[in-house]
């Protein structure tokens, strides 16, 4: 066992797609198959539709009382690894090791049920988990005050509002007191002061020489948590480290891009009536660029081809930062073109970030195409490209000379002045 | 998914986790020290089931009160169906009781398995629990009907002999009788959801093929032996003979049926176990 509490060697997870449920999967088929079989007749493939495989050569070794990140887009194959390490789902090729008490969470308030009191739910909660009932016994009153909910705790979780119902499914994860426990965004739920909460008393288990394992989209969670994370992309591990390096390389290398363009107007994305063919961040200067200065505007281009005339569009712009956060929404206000339908043809159109506006931080954008009466939305392509926003400690900018953690979703360099009047 | 020392409680305990091949081994360890989820599923069950209605625990009366008001004008007053010289109400209600006790678990556990699917995707336990968890729960509406049966036997004045003390043997052979069948239904039901229309109606066959509305003395003697590989047959006769003091079940037919009833028990918990790994890709 030695230090090690989970080791990982060479995971496989293949899913078959469709043939679950459908014709293949019902009894008639199954029944059928057997009956030609019996008959000494092929069976057909019997595995009709395509797999996939979810995870891929996955391994990697987390040692006794390290918080652990697992980082990766949707669909990388973390959901995938947790299931398995939480023995939900068993591995089609490899194997894991867990050394230690184990508690998989892949949902705030599993085994909750609406019917039952908080009350009940505590205890149904935490037998499921693992917890002894004088276990939770003991520790019911301490669940109960950090979830804050004391007043209703003899009340049908299903009266509950939502941000009571993940305060107490949290609580009852967090007073578990596992050798290793998994977290999957669990952060991302509850108003902010209680999110506070959970990562404190997270980096308490931590630091109480448990391990965790965490996995979010939250990257400065991640860094400011986890000693070593790995990359997972397409369900194999792209990268292996320290976390602040892991969570750099899935920030810059290959996850943004400053550009994108379709040169086959048959891939762009779109409809009958309107494509987009290329998104693009520029500066100032109208360079493509994914660095740009805190002191200097962002330009956000999108180009798209009109297909069939007389439609009015409106380009829109999402931004997210790295907490995926919405910073804004934007929409094309050129008065020149707000109602007026459109001629086919090539059209571009700008839209100027001002400067000193961003915080530092890597940022992507959405690109929509859309109607806005009556809506109908044409065309969304997801975070298809991005960029970061650089603060070089000039001086001049909103930071000034300060050098610690600045909070704040926008840093906006306010117009300030001051009125003295002498003593 | 093997587990090297199948106490998950245990703090010094390793797990390992790897595809699963060949023998599945039960895991009794594990399902042992999991105890405590299986009384917290049925409690759950319990507190649930009753949640919001106005009788509450009354349903539990209502259905096996209202089958025997119906078999006794049906069957016992319009067709004069035969009761071993037994009041026709006092009959069918001693055959309704562990009827009712095995089909409902029957049922409820076919589907146990599907219906605790959100778990089954979120956390590991053993999963043997839920359809034990599901068939046990119903000794609750048992012992409710039993009440109700008291009071008929005072009512026409029965007094139960010493047999009386086989009863837990029988309630006990319903039971295993519904898991045997269940465990391999409930495990199918994840990839075939026909199980869960096929169940309703294989019970009402099953009604017919046990001695409930019928004593089993009107099935013709060479049959006897076939029709005792019913356990419910058994069971049933069991019950009339404990608490009615009619005659005697069958021992030989008891004894063909209790291996029958062993063979499908282990054979579906070998079953279940070797399908359960699929059910939360499958669900």
């Amino acid at each position: 066992m030695g230090d090690i509490a989970v080791r990982v060697d060479s995971l496989h997870k293949r899913y078959h797609l469709g043939a679950t449920h459908a014709q293949d999967g019902s009894l008639a088929g199954a029944l059928a198959r057997g009956l030609r079989r019996l008959m000494g007749r092929p069976a057909g493939s019997s595995r009709t539709g395509e797999s996939i495989w979810a995870l891929r050569d996955v391994s990697f070794e987390i040692q006794k009382g390290e918080v652990f990140g697992v980082i990766g887009t949707n669909g990388s194959g973390k959901s995938t690894l947790l299931k398995i390490l939480s023995r939900v789902t068993e591995p089609t090729k490899g194997r894991a090791v867990i050394n230690g008490r184990f508690c998989g969470l892949l949902e705030v308030g599993t085994g909750f049920h609406p019917e039952l009191t908080g009350r009940d739910n505590v205890y149904m909660s935490g037998a499921i988990l693992g917890m002894k009932r004088q276990e939770i016994a003991r520790k019911f009153d301490e669940i109960v005050a950090f979830a804050e909910v004391e007043q209703f705790i003899d009340t049908p979780v299903k009266h509950y509002s939502s941000g009571m119902y993940v305060r107490l499914g949290f609580s009852v994860l967090a007073h578990m007191d596992p050798d290793i426990l998994i977290v999957d965004e669990v952060l991302a739920v509850g108003d902010v002061r209680f999110q506070k909460k959970c990562m404190g008393k997270m980096e308490d288990v931590g630091q109480h020489g448990r391990t965790v394992i965490l996995v979010s989209h939250d990257m400065p969670a991640i860094t400011r948590m986890c000693k070593r994370a790995i990359l997972l992309n397409k369900g194999e591990v792209v990268q292996e480290g320290a976390a602040h390096d892991v969570v750099n390389h899935y920030l810059h290398a290959g996850h943004i891009k400053p550009y994108e363009e379709w040169l086959d107007p048959m891939q762009a994305p779109g409809n009958e009536v309107v494509r987009i063919r290329a998104v693009r961040v520029k500066s100032e200067s109208g360079q493509i660029t994914d660095r740009i200065d805190i002191r200097r505007p962002v330009q956000l281009e999108v180009e798209f081809d009109v297909l069939k005339p007389g439609h009015v569009f409106v380009p829109v712009f999402n931004l997210y930062n790295e907490e995926d956060v919405t910073v804004f929404t934007a929409h094309d206000r050129d008065p020149a073109w707000q109602r007026t339908p459109r001629l086919s043809g090539r059209y571009v159109s700008m839209a100027t970030i001002p400067e000193n506006f961003l915080t530092e931080g890597v940022f992507a954008v959405s690109a929509l195409m859309m109607t806005e009466t009556p809506f109908r939305l044409h065309v969304h392509v997801p975070r298809v490209v991005g960029f970061r926003i650089d603060e070089s400690g000039t001086g001049d900018a909103a930071r000034g000379d300060f050098n610690g953690r600045w909070m704040g979703v926008v840093r906006p360099l306010l117009g300030w002045r001051t009125r003295y009047t002498p003593d | 998914m093997i587990m090297d020392n199948a106490l998950p409680q245990s703090p010094s305990s390793s797990i390992v986790i790897e595809p699963r091949t060949g023998y599945v081994h039960v895991g009794w360890l594990e399902l042992w020290a999991s105890r405590e989820l299986f009384y917290f599923l049925a409690w759950r069950d319990l507190k649930t089931r009753y949640a919001q209605t106005a009788i509450g625990a009354g349903w539990a009366l209502m259905q096996p009160l209202l089958s025997t008001l119906i078999f006794t004008l049906v069957f016992g007053y319009l067709a004069k169906v035969p009761s071993d010289g037994l009041p026709y109400p006092l009959f069918a209600f001693a055959a309704i009781l562990p009827w009712s006790l095995f089909a409902r678990s029957l049922e409820r556990s076919t589907l146990s398995v599907v219906s605790e699917g959100g778990l089954i995707k979120k956390v590991y336990f053993p999963r043997l629990i839920i359809p034990i968890a599901a068939t046990f729960i119903n000794l609750v509406d048992f012992a409710v009907g039993f009440l109700i049966l008291i009071g008929m036997m005072i009512w026409y004045q029965v007094v139960p002999q010493w047999t009386l003390m086989f009863l837990p043997l029988f309630v006990g052979v319903a039971l295993a009788t519904a898991l045997s069948v269940s465990l391999w239904l409930s495990a199918l039901n994840v990839k075939y959801r026909d199980v869960a229309s096929v169940v309703p109606l294989m019970t009402q066959l099953w009604m017919f093929a046990s001695p409930v509305l019928y004593p089993a003395s009107l099935v013709p003697e060479p049959y006897r032996f076939y029709y005792g590989l019913n356990p419910m047959a058994g069971v049933i006769e069991g019950f009339r003979w404990v608490l009615l003091g009619k005659a005697a079940p069958d021992w030989s037919m008891v004894a063909v049926s209790l291996v029958v009833v062993a063979l499908l028990l282990v054979g579906g918990v070998i079953f279940f176990r070797r399908v359960e790994r699929t059910f939360a890709d499958l669900i």
